[in-house]
């Protein structure tokens, strides 16, 4: 699994706009670069990203090679209840990975 | 169909082609942007996009995407699609949107293969399509030989 850091507000009021912004660590190949010996690296990037706020999408990409390297985002949600912020992506090699944040709606 | 007749055929499509384009930042009749807008005319405005005006380099550029949309149930932002003229992947990243965005604006950074121009599309709740475009000198490109 890929890590990540995430950067986004724990405390938030009902209908305030949330602010998240996530890094995360990925070679995002493109398919075309050598390696040291002249070898193609197949292309392997992360094409699907979603952010799940208590257990709906409010946020989804397809990406692709065209993302820089350890692809960063940031985006907004509304808050509304108390519960678990998701972010879940997988890449070529079919690889998920996934992270966890709490937000607590006051 | 023989060379002769495919140019002389070609010549008489250039005006239609033309006639067809209504916005100057995108090309309608692109297979890309026709796979997204279904053939629907898409307007020039409501987004803003920003890159710098110069990369040093094309590795790491970064992107912000806006979207003039109040983001309700009843008028919001459904898709906004990132299209590059130049990279061997043109169709760079679609961001899915809704109501409870709240606000329609992204950002990330981006991998550029030489200067050219790049275009965002943004699909609204009511089935109408915006678009801003912005071109980008990019010193050296994302290399797709050995970058």
């Amino acid at each position: 699994m890929a890590l990540s850091r995430i950067r986004m507000p724990q405390q938030a009021r009902r209908g305030e706009l949330v602010e998240v912004r996530i890094l995360v660590q990925h070679a995002m190949e493109t398919g075309f670069r050598r390696d040291a010996n002249g070898a193609r690296v197949p292309r392997n990037a992360i094409h699907s990203f979603a952010c799940r706020y208590n257990g709906a999408d409010v946020f989804r990409a397809t990406l692709s090679t065209g993302i820089a390297a350890n692809p960063t985002l940031r985006f907004f949600f509304i808050a509304a209840e108390t519960g678990d912020v998701d972010f879940w992506w997988l890449d070529d090699d079919d690889v998920e990975g996934g992270a966890k944040a709490r937000l607590t709606v006051t | 169909m023989d060379r002769r007749r495919f140019v002389a055929l070609s010549v008489l499509a250039l005006p239609v082609r033309a006639y067809a384009q209504a916005n100057a930042h995108v090309s309608t009749t692109d297979p890309l942007v026709f796979s997204l807008t279904k053939g629907k005319p898409v307007h020039a405005g409501r987004v803003r996009l920003e890159l710098p005006k110069l990369a040093e380099n094309g590795h790491s550029v970064p992107m912000s995407v806006r979207v003039d949309s109040p983001m309700t149930a009843a008028e919001h932002v459904r898709a906004v699609h990132l299209i590059s003229e130049k990279n061997p992947v043109r169709e760079m990243a679609s961001f899915w949107l809704g109501p409870r965005s709240g606000r329609a604006e992204i950002e990330s950074r981006i991998r550029l293969n030489g200067s050219q121009r790049m275009v965002a599309i943004a699909e609204l709740s009511d089935g109408s399509f915006w678009s801003d475009a912005l071109d980008i000198a990019v010193v050296e490109a994302a290399c797709t030989e050995d970058g």
